[in-house]
């Protein structure tokens, strides 16, 4: 027994294949290019399968991760997937876009000693697995319990919402904004990072077990909350994402070649700029990108402009890189491809052209104060440090902000003082009753599985709530 | 889903177009817009509903020929689909009896001003209309503009219909004649609204303007549609798309509509849906 524990340890933490940085730059193929089956099932042996499961405790949709590594160690593959998708909805997504590092990898007990099981790479390659295969079952759904459940929005929270609620019986009808479903995942995400073949296959497998789903209708604006519930609908899950983005109101932003980011990635990805003419839709092609923020969205920002055919992407961030919010692989990833960082830095005016043009971006250097709120020390500006950084083009990628529309047009809904939806933490119940929401519009940006951590939360009080009128 | 019912042309370069769109005809309301794609590659293209039939379900909207969108938008037939359409759109316009309001339109904004300008007299107002384009040819809506204003004036740059020289002419001739005017609204070419509210600013009279800059997701997701109005920035498609002309940053406009003229040509050589394979 002892021998084989210590065999299993020996076992190092298998390596996720990439395309090199240099070919990667110019291409929008995604980036790792996952497991094989003979590495998943190495990878799988040296979970330890511990009886008191602690990465369990790191995942928000509760995915029993022993479970389906032993099925991957034993070669069971699609038994595997079956056993995500018991809790999950989105493996295929959440296995590329978890930040697993601070969730199930990080309570993994290999990690105290050592590196933690890829799970993340594990449940990408079972997902992906399953889908190549074409094998995919349908679980057994119990029979109808003929109430109606609409949900806004079908980015992460909304289509685990639906998928969870729909293997409860219910009848799911998801209404979506734009005129492909998917939210952040679509529009946000590039498809170096996450393929849109993948989400719509995610999609599809919901559709397959009965969501309906309508695109092009912005609810509060075609049809209120109210309207929904007078349709028979006995609960709503609002799931609407923070759509409206922030900018620093600074002089010059409006200058063209400004972009939010939220503008950006959603002609690229939604609107496939980066294939343009062939699409209608265009981007500009800047060749000195400064790309403004810290975050995920600003690496996304950052990697689809050199992409893009930039000769230099700068990302303008006015912390250091110890406190940006961006996960470590995507900054280390970046930087493979030759983003170049510009840290301790702020803009504080754009200055333009004669046609209007962004051509510089003034900014200060700062230094670290004392701690804020946030706990993470203050960027304070060095007075007298102003320099030009010349820009062609700008990506503001500082955040987002409640998009106010719903709240607008739906009396008896309460939000914070920031235009959040105000939801209990552990249902998603809202002031309005049969209201829930969860995701970005109740916590202001974060995460896909935050996201989808919420919407499962809620798809259980939901259900509950539904069960409880009879 | 969102079939063509009727289209045609009202003159060499403006097509007005019927579409099946039952909840948008239901909901909508005057000043509020559409977003349209014609097929799956096409661009997101904000439209101004013109018109409703909640009863047969159908919307109607007046575009010009400019680009590649509305090239392929006009070549579509009767029973083909729209890929997608959204709406409505944006806040309605602010209706109420001010007394004698003055809409003016201009160009295709005509069949902007139109909606407003039926919802104006529905709610009591004396409305005197000022419609004008550049030749007589392309006027668009005479009738149907005659049918709701208490009085209709026309002006065309050539003077080959109506009065001689620009719309702004006719509402000073207005002015002049000791018109009292408690509000004007004004849509047509940015040149155009600009002169409107540049005059009107001189008399005090609110002016109320319909903006139409660039928009992608228009449901305030992106900022694409930015202008500055009083100085501070807003997003057209949820702040507006109608705002105080007299607050409007007009050179700010012209040069972000300007953001992607390459590529719009560019787009507009590359025409895919004229090859009917």
């Amino acid at each position: 027994m002892s021998e084989k524990k210590k065999k299993k340890e020996k076992i190092p933490r298998q390596v996720m294949p990439e395309q090199e940085p240099e070919i990667r730059r110019h291409n929008f193929d995604e980036v790792p290019l996952g497991y094989t089956a003979e590495v998943a099932m190495l990878e799988a042996k040296r979970c330890i399968q511990c009886k008191k499961p602690t990465c369990m405790n790191g995942c928000p949709v509760d995915v029993d991760i022993p479970g389906f590594i032993k099925l991957v160690a034993e070669g069971e593959f699609i038994e595997a997937a079956r056993k995500i998708k018991e809790t999950n909805s989105l493996p295929a997504v959440c296995g590329r876009v978890c930040p697993q590092e601070i969730q199930c990898e990080e309570t993994c007990i290999l990690g105290k000693k050592g590196d933690p099981v890829a799970i993340g790479r594990l449940e990408r390659f079972v997902a992906d697995y399953e889908r190549k295969s074409g094998q995919i079952l349908l679980p057994d759904l119990p029979p109808s319990t003929g109430k109606r459940v609409a949900v806004i929005g079908s980015g992460p929270a909304g289509l685990t919402v639906a998928g969870d609620l729909i293997k409860r019986g219910h009848d799911v009808t998801i209404f979506e904004g734009l005129h492909e479903s998917g939210g952040v995942l679509v529009y946000g995400i590039p498809e170096f990072r996450l393929p849109k073949m993948i989400v719509a296959a995610e999609v599809g497998y919901l559709v397959k077990l009965g969501v309906k789903i309508v695109t092009d209708a912005v609810i509060g604006r075609v049809k209120t909350i109210d309207d929904l519930f007078e349709e028979g609908f006995d609960a709503v899950f609002l799931g609407v994402g923070a759509g409206a983005p922030v900018f620093m109101n600074i002089p010059g932003e409006n200058l063209n070649g400004i972009y939010s980011a939220n503008e950006y990635l959603t002609r690229s990805n939604l609107m496939k700029a980066y294939r343009f003419p062939e699409y209608d839709t265009p981007v500009a092609l800047g060749k000195n990108v400064g790309v403004i923020g810290g975050g995920n969205v600003t690496m996304d920002s950052a990697r689809t402009a050199l992409r893009l055919g930039a000769d230099n992407v700068y990302v303008i961030y006015r912390r250091t890189e110890v406190e940006m919010p961006a996960r470590t692989e995507e900054v280390h990833h970046a930087k493979e491809e030759g983003v170049q960082f510009k840290l301790l830095t702020n803009p504080v005016e754009y200055i333009g052209d004669e046609n209007g043009w962004v051509k510089g971006a003034r900014c200060i250097r700062m230094e670290l104060g004392e701690p804020d709120e946030s706990g993470r020390r203050r960027p304070v500006p060095i007075k007298g440090s102003e320099y030009v950084i010349d820009v062609d083009m700008v990506v503001v990628a500082i955040g987002t902000n409640a998009n106010p529309v719903i709240p607008n047009t739906t009396p008896g809904l309460e939000t914070n003082k920031w235009g959040y939806i105000m939801a209990d933490e552990e249902t998603g119940r809202t002031s309005r009753e049969g209201v829930y929401a969860g995701g970005d519009i109740v916590t202001g940006s974060a995460t896909v599985i935050l996201a989808a951590g919420a919407g499962k939360k809620a798809a259980r009080a939901i259900d509950e709530y539904l069960k409880s009128k009879g | 889903m969102n079939k063509i019912v009727e289209t045609g042309f009202l003159s060499h370069a403006v097509v007005k177009m019927v579409i099946e769109a039952p909840d948008v005809a239901t909901k909508r309301k005057a000043g509020q817009f559409i977003v349209l794609m014609t097929d799956e590659k096409g661009e997101r293209i904000p439209l101004t509903i013109v018109d409703s039939d909640s009863e047969k379900g159908t919307i109607t909207i007046i575009f010009q020929v400019v680009g590649k969108t509305t090239t392929c938008l006009s070549d579509m037939k009767v029973g083909e689909s729209l890929y997608s359409v959204l709406g409505p759109l944006g806040c309605p316009t602010e209706i109420e009896e001010f007394g004698t309001t003055v809409c003016v339109g201009g160009g295709v904004g005509i069949g902007v001003v139109y909606p407003i300008t039926k919802a104006l007299k529905e709610a009591g107002n004396r409305v005197i209309s000022i419609i004008g384009a550049r030749t007589k040819d392309i006027l668009i809506l005479e009738d149907e503009m005659k049918e709701i204003s208490d009085q209709l004036l026309i002006a065309t740059d050539d003077g080959s219909y109506g009065f001689h020289g620009f719309v702004s002419d006719v509402l000073q001739n207005l002015i002049d004649m000791g018109e009292k005017i408690d509000r004007v609204v004004t849509i047509g070419p940015v040149p155009m609204m600009r002169v409107v509210c540049s005059l009107t600013k001189q008399y005090n009279i609110k002016t109320i303007v319909s903006l139409n800059p660039i928009m992608v997701d228009a449901t305030g997701m992106c900022g694409a549609c930015r202008v500055s109005v009083g100085g501070k920035t807003k997003f057209a498609c949820v702040d507006g798309p109608e705002f105080d002309g007299h607050e409007v940053d007009f050179d700010l406009l012209t040069s972000r509509l300007r953001m992607y003229y390459v590529q719009e040509k560019e787009a507009l050589e590359n025409i895919r849906c004229e090859c009917d394979e």
